[in-house]
């Protein structure tokens, strides 16, 4: 058989091919348009296809050519700052290519092929290289060094080694056996990119959400889900991690969802300063944007380019974090697809296969010992989008089998306009064990016993608010009644940040530890005072108390913190002699 | 061009006609079926392969057996565009309805419609003035948005959508919108009010109107808002309308299409509806926006009806989690006899953000939609425990919250349906309200505001 078949069968972004050879995953071009496709099943001599473009008009009978390449992205200089859509087409020449909609049967190179960039080189003649190994530097923004590598599986003796202006198609190294090496490679979206061992993580994504940082903390290398209804807040959420978390490099998947929320990113970025590093945050940031009405098997494939592109700049010894947003959409696709292959449906029509792909997905977040020898992580946080917001859904459940940190969006809280609207109850963190000892080196000794106070006091709340719910507060004794007010402070002090405030939507994690500190102080002055004979109305009502509270909204408040504080014990001690 | 007329029907089930092989037909082409009396009727093709061609019937597959002559015609289906649309009433298939001519084309357009490239559209952020307190205060309306209702059989929801097709313009602008609508599956006597408004209005002149009602087939439900989209895209991007896109009712739409599903013995999702509904659905709402270089504008208000009032029945749900919020009309407020029965505190506009404050309407306007949604949210609570501890138990500023709730409904939201507050209008008349509470309860209020506009600061 020869690399060329015909179209027998099509049914939606299903199409089946007679008379051509093909494996699994092999690329193909479909029709007289040249669809791109990808092969997902083998029945004997068909080959049933995915196409990753519309498939209105084609018709039966027309050709389809097998490239034997499988699913790749192509990796190098050029990738920051680019939007992509699901098969890592750049969607600023689709624009020029088609105009502002996207029709079909256009390719487009993922970067800029002419473009020049400085090559630094890094080894010398002779030098033996291993896969994984740096050969050469590009500047590739003002915070980047693109570090190019050795492809992983090459190795061998430099014979030759460039320095200078090139493009990322011209050879920059060759070695003795011939092998020549540009500044451009490519990868198989599916298959994992190779590293040599997977560290334990140690070390916290600072994301500046106090509620994170403090009380469910991510760690890099880690893996998050955010499940949560329709408007609770899971894109405010995660456009918040891909500005404030101390990544060095972000890629945000925007899978089957709005096309003006891909628009505000690329409208807000390039304005907006990455506050870990001072630089525009566009140029640590790569997006790939396959919306809700682009063809779903390029949905279904964006999550795998957008991990491969993470992966490569993990081997390059950075800290990556991704943001898929929402993988519901994308479990959603395989599901599309699975039911046109008639394939035997498991929960809820997803396919059976359906956990073990988010397993394997999820699995590709780690810390790792890289190939070279460096250290880099993928740090995985995925939006869920459960139906109804019942998270006892296969993809809920999928995920929240694998990942370490629960995010939990409440429909109830968002409704009070509590944001983050995440749930301090049943929300958790794995990792705080783990992490311990970089809060205590990094921000304060006794962190962990402080975060351990703050969420018992919200622990007692909710068992206090039960009982308030039946006899009202003033049943309450009055050292009952000073744990809920403190209770509230955390919830509307500390745990209340609004993602679109001007200073308040990123806190530094020294400044969370120095609040949560000042909620504690308070209430250790209330008790004495009132121990004194203060009337807990004149303590709660402390004019400082209010300005220390709205102090987060003014910037330099880490510097005033702690003389407000003292301010307010001051008022709350002489709330005894007043009375 | 069209081909020659098969009789190779083999199957007939539902909506669906299943033909054996003929000659390469393609996927989503146009299918004409002339039944033995003569009757036409049209449909589109599902599934294609050497063997056998899935057709869905549009108008019902009543009548259709092995005689019936089948006849493939060449193309997928497209819509004749043109500015004659405007004023025109076109049938769910895009036929005249109105006994005028067959509309002339400018050019054909696919009804299917392309997506929008993320990278070309541009972020909406003009204010939409629809003269509804409720909408403009804390939903804030913007051009180019999906802002969908949530409303039940029963409540005035199309009393509402008119209000807003009627009432809505850009502040301190003129620049009118042309009205696309579409109904699908309403009853005669909904689409007579709603045409008989817009004719009262003249708003006639200016709409376009795609009419599938209850009575006419189910499955022609599935085309119909194309149509309706593929003109308005006609006309906000070739034209350079501003276009306001009603759509009543979704759910008869999304019924029509879990009709296709189990005749086709798809796997069903939840309750029934296809697992691929979100994605359809969203091929429907994506179509709003705005795209550079262009302009006009596409807005949508699709309207649906929950079943059961369930708010998590796959048809919202799925709804709210493609647009861009939701206006959400509530059963209780209509029985205590206020129109418009907005419940404010889950309905959200999520562009809001970006169109309200100084340069596009107030200054004072986030402050005061905080202010007065927190107030009435907490008012609101409080009535629950009301209920159980007795009003006495309150203290002062539970008193004062509690009446507020009250105040908010008879005040604030209840306005007659041809009343268009300004948004001006709106927020001086929050303040009048909101001054029932002590100031020191309003903490939400910035103080530079309270000092500006409070009542008891004001001459
Ligand atoms: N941290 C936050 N600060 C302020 N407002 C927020 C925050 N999170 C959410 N919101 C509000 O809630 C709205 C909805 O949030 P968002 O769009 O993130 O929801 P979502 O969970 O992604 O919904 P969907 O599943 O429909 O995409 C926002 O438009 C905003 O008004
Ligand atoms: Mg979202």
């Amino acid at each position: 058989m020869s690399n060329e078949g015909v179209i027998y069968r099509i049914s939606g972004p299903v199409v089946t091919a007679t008379g051509m050879s093909a494996a699994m995953y092999d690329v193909v071009r479909v029709g007289h348009e040249g669809l791109m496709g990808e092969v997902i099943e083998l029945h004997g001599e068909k080959a049933v296809i995915q196409v990753y473009e519309d498939t209105s008009g084609i018709r039966p009978g027309e050709p389809v050519l097998n490239t034997e390449e499988t699913l790749s992205v192509s990796l190098g200089p050029g990738l920051l700052t680019q939007i992509y859509d699901g098969i890592q087409r750049p969607l600023p020449t689709l624009e020029k290519e088609m105009g502002v909609f996207i029709t079909r049967g256009v390719d487009a190179d993922a970067f800029d092929l002419e473009k020049i960039w400085t090559f630094e080189p890094q080894v010398a003649v002779g030098d033996e290289v291993v896969g994984g190994q740096v050969i050469g530097h590009v500047q590739e923004t003002d915070t980047i060094i693109h570090k190019i590598m050795v492809p992983p599986t090459v190795s061998g003796t430099v014979k030759s080694i460039e320095s200078g202006d090139f493009n990322v198609t011209q050879t920059v190294c060759v070695l003795e056996d011939g092998t020549e090496m540009q500044m451009m490679q490519k990868w198989p979206v599916r298959t994992p990119r190779p590293f040599q061992q997977k560290y334990a993580p140690d070390t916290p994504l600072v994301t500046g959400m106090r509620i994170l940082d403090f009380l469910f903390p991510l760690a890099k290398g880690g893996a998050a889900g955010i499940p949560g209804p329709f408007g609770s807040g899971k894109t405010v959420t995660q456009q918040s991690l891909a500005k404030y978390s101390d990544a060095q490099l972000v890629v945000y998947i925007g899978c089957g969802e709005r096309g003006n929320e891909m628009t505000e990113v690329l409208d807000e970025f390039p304005h907006l300063i990455d506050p870990n590093t001072g630089k525009p945050l566009m140029e640590r940031t790569v997006m790939i944007a396959n919306t809700s009405n682009m063809p779903v098997a390029a949905r279904e494939a964006s999550v795998y380019t957008g991990i491969t592109i993470a992966e490569y700049f993990r081997d390059m010894g950075y800290d990556v974090a991704l943001m898929a947003d929402s993988t519901s959409r994308w479990a959603e696709a395989m599901r599309e697809i699975s039911s046109r292959l008639e394939e035997m449906p498991g929960e809820e029509g997803y396919p059976a296969y359906l956990s073990s792909r988010i397993a394997e997905f999820y699995e590709r977040a780690g810390r790792v010992e890289t190939l070279n020898g460096d250290d880099g992580s993928v740090t995985v946080i995925g939006a869920v989008s459960p139906p109804g917001g019942d998270i006892s859904e296969p993809v809920s459940q999928g995920t929240l089998r694998i990942v370490k940190v629960f995010w939990g969006l409440d429909a109830g809280l968002a409704r009070q306009r509590h944001f983050p609207a995440i749930n301090w109850l049943n929300s958790y963190s794995l990792y705080p064990q783990s992490l311990d000892q970089w809060f205590r080196d990094n921000i304060a000794q006794d962190f962990p016993e402080i975060r351990t106070q703050i969420s018992g006091l919200l622990q007692i709340e909710s068992e206090l608010q039960e009982i308030v719910q039946l006899v009202g507060s003033d049943a309450l004794p009055v050292d009952q009644q000073l744990t809920l007010e403190v209770a509230r402070m955390i919830r509307e002090f500390f745990l209340q940040q609004n993602g679109f405030h001007d200073v308040d939507a990123y806190c530094d994690i020294h400044l969370q530890y120095h609040m949560a500190k000042a909620i504690l102080s308070f209430q250790d002055a209330a008790k004495s005072a009132m121990a004194d004979g203060a009337l807990l109305n004149d303590v709660v009502n402390v004019p400082a108390r209010s300005d220390l509270m709205r102090g987060r909204f003014e910037k330099g408040y880490i510097d005033r913190i702690d003389s407000m504080v003292k301010k307010m014990n001051d008022e709350i001690a002489d709330a005894v002699e007043s009375n | 061009m069209t081909g020659k007329e098969y009789r190779t029907i083999t199957d007939v089930k539902g909506p669906l006609v299943f033909l054996n092989k003929t000659e390469p037909v393609a996927f989503g082409e146009i299918v004409t079926l002339r039944l033995a009396n003569g009757d036409i009727k049209n449909g589109q093709v599902l599934d294609t392969s050497d063997d056998l061609v899935i057709v869905q019937v549009f108008e019902g597959t009543a009548k259709i057996n092995r005689e019936t002559g089948v006849t493939f015609m060449g193309d997928v289906f497209k819509l004749p565009v043109s500015t004659d649309l405007v004023g025109r009433i076109l049938d769910g298939a895009g036929r005249p309805r109105d006994g005028g001519p067959e509309i002339v084309a400018d050019e054909k357009a696919d009804i299917i419609g392309a997506a929008i490239n993320p990278y070309s559209r541009q972020s909406p952020n003009d204010f939409i003035q629809t003269g509804v307190s409720a909408i403009d205060l804390c939903t804030s309306l913007v051009r180019g948005q999906k802002l969908p209702i949530f409303s039940a059989s029963g409540l005035p929801h199309n009393d509402i959508a008119l209000q807003i097709a009627r009432q809505a313009k850009l502040k301190d602008s003129d620049e009118e919108f042309i009205v696309v609508f579409c109904a699908m599956g309403i009853t005669a006597e909904e689409y007579n009010f709603f045409r008989s408004d817009l004719e009262r209005t003249g708003a006639l002149e200016n709409a376009v109107l795609f009419v599938n009602l209850a009575d006419d087939p189910a499955v022609e439900r599935i085309i119909t808002p194309r149509l309706a989209l593929t003109a308005a895209e006609y006309l906000a991007f070739e034209k350079d309308y501003h276009v306001l896109v009603i759509y009543t009712d979704m759910t008869n739409y999304c019924d029509a299409l879990r009709q296709i599903g189990a005749a086709r013995e798809e796997v069903p999702g939840r309750r029934g509806y296809p697992g691929y509904m979100y994605t359809d659905l969203a091929m429907l709402y994506e179509r709003a926006g705005i795209v550079k270089g262009k302009k006009g504008s596409i807005t949508q208000f699709p309207i649906l009806t929950m079943p059961g009032d369930d708010i998590t029945h796959p048809i919202p749900d799925l709804s709210g989690y493609i647009t861009e919020g939701q206006i959400v009309i509530s059963r209780e407020l209509h029985q205590q006899g206020i129109y418009p029965p907005i419940n404010v505190l889950p309905s959200l506009s999520r562009l809001m953000g970006s169109c309200i404050g100084e340069k596009t309407t107030r200054e004072d306007h986030k402050s005061v939609s905080d202010q007065m949604y927190a107030a009435y949210a907490q008012g609101r609570e409080l009535r629950g425990l009301v209920a159980i501890v007795g009003e006495d138990a309150l203290n002062e500023r539970d008193k004062q919250l509690l009446d507020f709730s009250g105040v908010f409904e008879d005040k604030f939201l209840r306005q007659t349906r041809d009343e268009d507050r300004s948004i001006e209008e709106t927020l001086d008349l929050c303040w009048t309200l909101m001054s029932s509470i002590d100031t020191k309860y309003l903490v939400r209020l910035d103080q530079k505001w309270i000092e500006k506009y409070h009542p008891d600061n004001r001459e």
